[in-house]
């Protein structure tokens, strides 16, 4: 497969976007970047040099090479026929369970890596929560031969215990977070300290669209590979770029923004994000952010966060690591509070239920977070000529012990 | 002339402490002011506990986790202040990071500081360029003074623009770190202080970060104004409590 010259990064740039980042970093009301002065000049070198770099064509011949030689990109775009006929709707899933490492978080790390020695940094840093943003930075680590550090949550040390193995075999250093709820908000701020800590040599990998302007919409625009193939492989195959809708389970949502990109500012496809609702959404165990989040501050980007009415952050509960965040993208804030994306959540069980579902219906067992994504048919109903497109963000190895524990496997 | 001018006009070296509101015991806040007053601490930075302090140390994380924890709120820190000026005359400046106070509301927060006669504020994450768009005005209207940060990192074109946004003293951030993790200053930081010296700032500037007793302080106010020492006065006030002010701020000259 080609992607075709106008999906390609450097026209992008020059697209004026309503649901895309402004100059400023903003989408919409959110965004921008809230940093101690300690992180400004960090920021603020990238900032400067995120859309000059990309656009390079050394740049792009490399991303794009690694992503096809590396990665295996293109990811197929699968029609799942015996899930289309249970639900009564044309689906496609979109595979970045088959990218190496077993998820779509690579498209960002490889885009990241690339970057930093681009801008000549030594050493990298990055969070993780399901700890394949871990294993991904780790491996795009070993692969260049940069030092590799990730913070992770104790709590998601031992719920994710198979990744952590694979990290320390790439050569990693995984270091426990243990404040707060000890998940991912708090392994970013535990990595958010250490590039305080180590303002010269060091990058930060972010792994989702979240953090200070530019990392929503760099990591956007990494993971935007993922729309530019849906849009040519649909075409192959349905004789037209654009599916009615996009589904995508959103943590952070670097896997939705992805799968959006191309469509944000095409009506004609809806939008829809699957969140967690954990135990219930007002079961005070979720992480359901749109619904319980109010604009705030977390993590340098101002975006819909859970907090108490003091604007103290909220430990968020949610079975699938990837997705126990407090806060969402500030482009996901926006494509919510505009009506742009129609937003939807999904409990703890009937997540696991519809990955059992899928695993048996297609032969395909996905990750804990991308199974909140392929729960909704159960109650959003689509027509029958419906072309829906979920994005099958990742593969389930890495949670077989928590499906094993619920379904006493 | 405003308290905190005043204050800076005096010629002196100046210290000032930063303790968070609510820790170690919840009604310590006022105790602890009039014992600062007391000892002859000049300034005083009033933390705001926040549950992710992304710039701190372990130190400040764990106060402000217990202080939270103790059910220290916005609200109840201003309850606490009410009448502080009958007591307590020193500059006092809020230290906290901008999300409770955007929960609070930035106008509400600058009315109320006003009303309870705080001087001004120090809010960390919150951007040179969102402050001067959007609060300025504000902050201006209640009169408080904004106190912004710089660090070994910041460039001097930068520094020049915090210098003329700035209308009572700069935070010099001594090191490149989280609070708490600097242990005694080398050559390094002395051509740091050194270089900020040379620059003829409009504003005096206030070191921070890593001061932790009488050698520290010396040195980081061989150039400038005044000096900050925070998780070193918590660690004591765990260790010692409210009882170990006096001792304490002996020590440091
Ligand atoms: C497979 C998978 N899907 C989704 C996510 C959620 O992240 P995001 O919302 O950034 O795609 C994760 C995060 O770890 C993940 O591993």
């Amino acid at each position: 497969m080609k992607i075709n010259k106008s999906s390609d990064h450097t026209s992008l740039n020059k697209n004026k976007m309503n649901y895309n980042v402004n100059e400023k970093g903003y989408y919409g009301a959110f965004g921008g970047a809230y940093i101690p002065e300690m992180l400004y000049p960090n920021v603020e070198e990238l900032r400067l040099n995120y859309l000059k770099v990309m656009k390079e064509e050394s740049f792009q011949e490399e991303f794009k090479d690694l992503l096809k030689e590396y990665v295996g990109r293109p990811t197929p775009l699968y029609f799942a026929k015996r899930f289309s006929s249970k639900y009564n709707a044309k689906i496609y899933l979109k595979r970045e369970d088959l990218c190496h490492t077993g998820a779509h978080k690579i498209n960002n790390t490889i885009g990241q890596i690339l970057m930093a020695k681009r801008l000549k940094k030594t050493r990298i840093i990055a969070e993780t929560g399901a700890g394949q943003h871990g294993v991904a930075t780790a491996t795009v680590c070993a692969l260049m031969g940069l030092e590799c550090i990730v913070y992770m949550g104790e709590i998601d040390i031992e719920r994710q215990a198979p990744n952590v193995a694979r990290m320390k075999m790439l050569g990693a250093t995984v270091v426990p977070a243990l404040s707060g709820s000890k998940t991912l908000k708090d392994a970013t701020n535990e990595a958010i300290r250490d590039w305080i800590n180590n303002p010269i040599d060091t990058h930060y990998i972010i792994g989702s669209v979240v953090g200070p302007h530019p990392y929503p919409d760099m990591v956007a625009r990494f993971q935007s590979v993922i729309s530019q193939e849906i849009k040519v492989q649909l075409q192959e195959k349905e004789g037209r770029t654009n599916p009615d809708y996009v589904v995508a389970c959103v943590g952070g949502g670097s896997n939705a923004a992805g799968a959006y990109y191309e469509y944000l500012d095409s009506p004609d496809v809806g939008i829809i994000a699957v969140e967690a609702a954990g135990k219930g959404i007002y079961s005070g165990e979720s992480a359901a952010t749109s619904v319980l989040g109010k604009t705030g501050i977390i993590h340098g980007s101002k975006t819909l966060l859970m907090q108490t009415q003091d604007g103290q952050i909220t430990e968020p509960y949610s079975i699938s690591a990837g997705l126990d965040y407090p806060g969402v993208g500030p482009m996901h804030a926006h494509l919510y509070q505009s009506g742009r994306g129609e937003f939807l959540s999904i409990t703890d069980d009937d997540a696991m239920k519809a990955g059992l579902e899928l695993s048996q219906l297609e032969g395909i067992i996905p990750a804990i977070e991308t199974s909140h994504a392929l729960a909704i048919f159960k109650t959003r109903k689509f027509n029958p000529e419906d072309i829906v497109v979920v994005n099958l963000s990742g593969r389930g190895d890495k949670d077989l012990n928590t499906y094993i524990d619920y379904f006493k496997l | 002339m405003n308290r905190i001018d005043k204050k800076l006009s005096e010629n002196k070296k100046l210290l000032s402490i930063y303790f968070t509101a609510g820790y170690p015991k919840i009604n310590d806040t006022i105790p602890i002011l009039e014992s600062l007053e007391k000892n002859g601490v000049d300034m005083v930075e009033i933390g705001l506990p926040f549950s992710d302090p992304l710039a701190d140390g372990p130190t400040i994380q764990d106060s402000s986790k217990q202080a939270l924890k103790n059910g220290m709120t916005t609200e109840l820190l201003f309850d606490q202040l009410k009448g502080i000026r009958d007591s307590v005359s020193i500059p006092l400046i809020i230290m906290g990071y901008f999300n409770p106070v955007l929960q609070y509301g930035v106008e509400a927060f600058c009315e109320k500081c006003n009303e309870i006669g705080i001087d001004g504020l120090i809010l960390p994450d919150l951007p040179l360029a969102e402050y001067k768009e959007h609060y300025k005005s504000i902050f201006e209207k209640y009169g408080l003074v904004n106190v912004f940060l710089i660090t070994p990192q910041t460039s001097e074109e930068r520094i020049r623009q915090i210098d003329a946004a700035s209308n009572a003293f700069i935070y010099m951030v001594s090191s490149a770190t989280t609070t708490g993790v600097q242990q005694g200053f080398g050559s390094k930081q002395e051509q740091y202080f050194n270089r900020i010296g040379s620059l003829s700032l409009s504003n005096p500037q206030i070191v921070g970060f890593g001061i932790s007793n009488a050698a520290t302080f010396s040195q980081a106010t061989a150039e400038a104004k005044g000096a900050i020492i925070g998780s070193a006065f918590i660690k004591m006030l765990a260790k010692d409590g409210i009882d170990g002010i006096s001792n304490f701020i002996n020590t440091i000259r």
